[in-house]
């Protein structure tokens, strides 16, 4: 069995489980607010460490390469209130010409 | 016929329909937006080597977009097992929150809310939560749940079609950024409000600095760290500045 194909069965599980808990066994009742307040932080801790460490981490190390340029435009586009696909395709575009003069 | 009451129902049936428009409106623009980042996610999961089999079991059994990034990516970067499945599942600890929200809309037998349950994502909850009405609610959910689902699963086949024999086109074509913009354009939104950006912060550094020094994933993972660092600044520094 492949990495790729136990990491899928973990996640299926565990997600659906996540996923099931309110409609299945929760009905009407809601959260404890301290929990709720964790489930409403959780996704920003995680998903600004994968967006640092897939734009400078190669490994275990650190390298600044061209995907900094494409991230850093790709967060002026967001700034710029740009749509989620020309965000990733000014950041690629960006990549890209960056490796092309290098 | 169930309709009996001529007149009463004509008057509700309408508002019913004037309601279900809005909703598939909104719903036909958030799984259109859908579709680039599924092709991403092809193409990142080709990336990390997995094969089309396995991208599409992504898709469609776990069914959420940025814990499938997570994982691939983790992966694809020699993390094990372990980090890539935790890290992903953490991302998916809000559709917890999805559920308990949703729950009061989603009633049914058994089999059908344990079916409607798979469609707990962002954009379902999203277009779900726009009414108060209970049953435009769940019509929302559905509609968007299973609008994302088909097109999320179709544009990850696309992705992994054409970059899966490309290593030096996605180098060359500047997709490896693809990922990291995809993460940034997921947290935009939520650096608006001042406890969420103190945490991205915390996790942000707190990852870069054990990226040299732990195992791939590791840093990641300890990134939710921050949330206890920023949580506790929140008291404090709200007293003094208005905070909006």
């Amino acid at each position: 069995m492949s990495d790729a194909v136990a990491v899928l069965i973990v996640m299926t599980i565990g997600t659906y489980a996540l996923k099931s808990v309110g409609p299945l066994v929760l009905g009407a009742r809601s959260l404890p607010v301290r929990v709720q307040a964790l489930v409403d932080l959780l996704p920003a801790a995680l998903l600004a460490a994968l967006t640092l460490v897939s734009t400078v981490g190669s490994g275990a190390s650190i390298s600044i390469d061209a995907r900094l340029v494409g991230v850093v435009v790709a967060a002026i586009a967001l700034w710029r209130r740009a749509p989620f696909v020309l965000v990733v395709l000014v950041a690629a575009a960006a990549t890209a010409l960056v490796r092309l003069l290098a | 016929m169930p309709h009996t009451d001529v007149v009463g129902k004509t008057a509700g049936d309408l508002q019913q329909a004037a309601g279900r428009r809005v909703i598939r409106r909104q719903a036909a623009s958030i799984i259109a937006a859908v579709a680039p980042f599924g092709i991403v996610f092809g193409a990142s999961a080709a990336t990390a080597g997995f094969t089309m089999l396995e991208a599409i079991g992504f898709s469609a059994l776990i069914f959420g977009g940025s814990s499938q990034f997570a994982a691939a990516e983790i992966l694809g970067d020699g993390g094990s097992i372990a980090s890539a499945a935790v890290a992903g599942l953490l991302l998916n600890v809000r559709s917890l929150a999805f559920g308990v929200i949703m729950a009061p809309a989603l009633t049914g037998a058994f089999w059908q809310r344990a079916a409607m349950s798979q469609l707990m994502i962002d954009e379902s909850t999203a277009v779900g939560t726009s009414t108060t009405d209970p049953a435009l609610r769940r019509y929302g959910y559905l509609c968007a749940g299973l609008g994302v689902f088909v097109v999320w699963n179709i544009t990850t086949v696309l992705g992994h079609l054409v970059f899966s024999d490309a290593g030096d086109l996605i180098n060359d074509l500047g997709l490896d950024a693809a990922g990291p913009a995809a993460f940034l354009a997921l947290l935009w939104p939520r650096l608006r409000q001042r406890p969420q950006l103190r945490t991205a912060i915390a996790g942000a550094v707190i990852a870069l600095v054990l990226v040299p020094i732990a195992p791939p994933g590791l840093p990641i993972l300890a990134a939710i760290a921050g949330v206890v660092a920023a949580g506790r600044q929140t008291p404090a520094v709200i007293e003094g500045a208005g905070d909006e």
